[in-house]
């Protein structure tokens, strides 16, 4: 079973979310700010990271940057998931390394799961 | 290094100005810069006029100095006020570009709950429930189009909107977008037929914002349409430009209505008769748009009969 590690402070998404993709077949870890995101990264070494970018304790670029450094961590894949669609936003992400971006209000539910399967494989 | 990056930066009164997003003559740093010059060729003047006039070289120095005097304090006093304005502008702005991110978040929250709720997966849902589901999907997609539009408002304003010039073609663009509003105009019996001239050039432009600019104009003739009407878009080559028009036989907009159908948040009269739903922003960000890949938009109208909109665009 593949474990997806979901780094996101609002409680309704983990949830939203999280329901979507136990349901379909995933094993769902919680992180609700970016300090403790790294920390499970780190431990748990899932398939693939969600990544909020707006976060308490430690911001989505500050945790992706060390995601990268780190050896335990840096061939995982992320996929940012933020309501920031400023093109300097999306330029640092991809640079840091992130495997997707993609902003929230632009996209169903659906289309989110789709792009986690297709990164899957 | 970075400081004096900053030093340079400061000085560029061009780009400081286009930050407020003001006209020239309303931007502190420049009025600075033009009081600076009146005081210094006002004193050259007085000193001139002065040595001419009065034999007293001190009195010429006091005259010259009181005059400078003077006109610092009117220069402190104009560009004191045109700063307040201009911060005042800026900071209404940024509220507005924080209120709305601040805003996405619960929305993209209530979207995708709404969404779950609704697939089944959570347990069958009853057709009744699944009529107020509906309800709560369209308005928060009605608060989530505000917020965008809001957002390019406030980016607009304060001179960040990107703008990606690269060619493509405008009836590809019109077809997709037609296609996107069928259901809509289907709701309402609308027609929507698109005429466009063959081997149409590619326009040079940001096929985004030029995709934002029909849509609303696509919306708007559909909305404002009554039943079984009519919209017909077409598609030119005028001189070095295409020329996008939009005709239908809507409401119209009345005479009296028409120097402010492009202002922010303007709505017509009659057209909140028919509606009440719409930000009144659609206009003005199109205009802005246009403005920013520096073509021209404009409309022809009778009130009961209908509107016809156009903007045109350069080709490369």
């Amino acid at each position: 079973m593949k474990i997806i590690l979901f780094i996101e402070d609002e409680s309704a998404l983990q949830k939203t979310v999280g329901e979507v993709l136990k349901q379909e077949g995933y094993e769902l870890i919680s992180a609700l700010n970016g300090a403790i995101g790294l920390r499970m990264a780190k431990e748990k070494k899932p398939d693939l990271i969600l990544l909020d970018l707006v976060l308490p304790k430690m911001n989505g670029f500050d945790v992706l940057k060390k995601l990268k450094e780190n050896i335990d961590t840096k061939n995982i894949p992320v996929i940012v998931l933020t309501n920031l669609e400023a093109m300097d936003d999306i330029d640092r992400a991809i640079e840091l390394g992130a495997t997707t971006y993609l902003v929230k209000a632009q996209y169903t539910l659906e289309e989110i799961i789709e792009k986690v399967k297709k990164v899957l494989g | 290094m970075n400081l004096f990056k900053k030093i340079i930066s400061e000085l560029n009164i061009f780009a400081q100005c286009r930050k407020y997003n003001l006209s020239l003559w309303q931007c502190p740093q420049f009025l600075f810069l033009v009081m600076g010059a009146i005081i210094i060729i006002s004193s050259l003047f007085a000193y001139a006029l002065g040595t001419r006039y009065i034999e007293n070289p001190l009195l010429v120095a006091l005259t010259i100095q009181i005059l400078a005097g003077i006109l610092l304090i009117i220069a402190v006093i104009i560009i004191r006020s045109f700063e307040r304005l201009a911060e005042a502008s800026r900071l209404k702005s940024e509220f507005i570009s924080i209120v709305s991110h601040q805003l996405r978040s619960p929305l993209s929250n209530l979207k995708w709950t709404v969404e779950l709720l609704m697939s089944g997966k959570l347990g069958k849902i009853e057709e009744k429930q699944t009529e107020y589901f509906k309800i709560i999907k369209e308005n928060s997609n009605r608060m989530h189009e505000l917020i965008s539009d809001l957002l390019t408002v406030s980016k607009i304003e304060s001179a960040k909107l990107p703008f990606n010039k690269q060619e493509f073609s405008m009836e590809e663009l019109t077809k997709v977008l037609i296609n996107e509003y069928k259901p809509l105009a289907g709701a309402t019996n609308v027609e929507v037929i698109l005429v466009s001239n063959k081997n149409l050039p590619k326009a040079f432009s940001d096929p985004s914002r030029i995709k934002l600019v029909i849509e609303n104009l696509l919306d708007n003739a559909i909305r404002y349409t009554k039943e079984r009407g009519k919209v017909k878009i077409s598609l030119s080559q005028k001189n070095n430009n295409i020329l996008f028009s939009i005709k239908d036989n809507g409401v119209g907009v009345p005479e009296k209505d028409w120097k402010y159908i492009f202002q922010k948040f303007f709505r017509s009269e009659n057209v909140l008769r028919h509606q009440t739903k719409g930000s009144g922003l659609g206009l003005y960000i199109s205009k802005e748009i246009i403005k920013r890949a520096k073509g021209k938009i404009g409309f022809d109208s009778k009130e009961g009969k209908g509107s016809t909109f156009w903007f045109a665009i350069p080709i490369k």
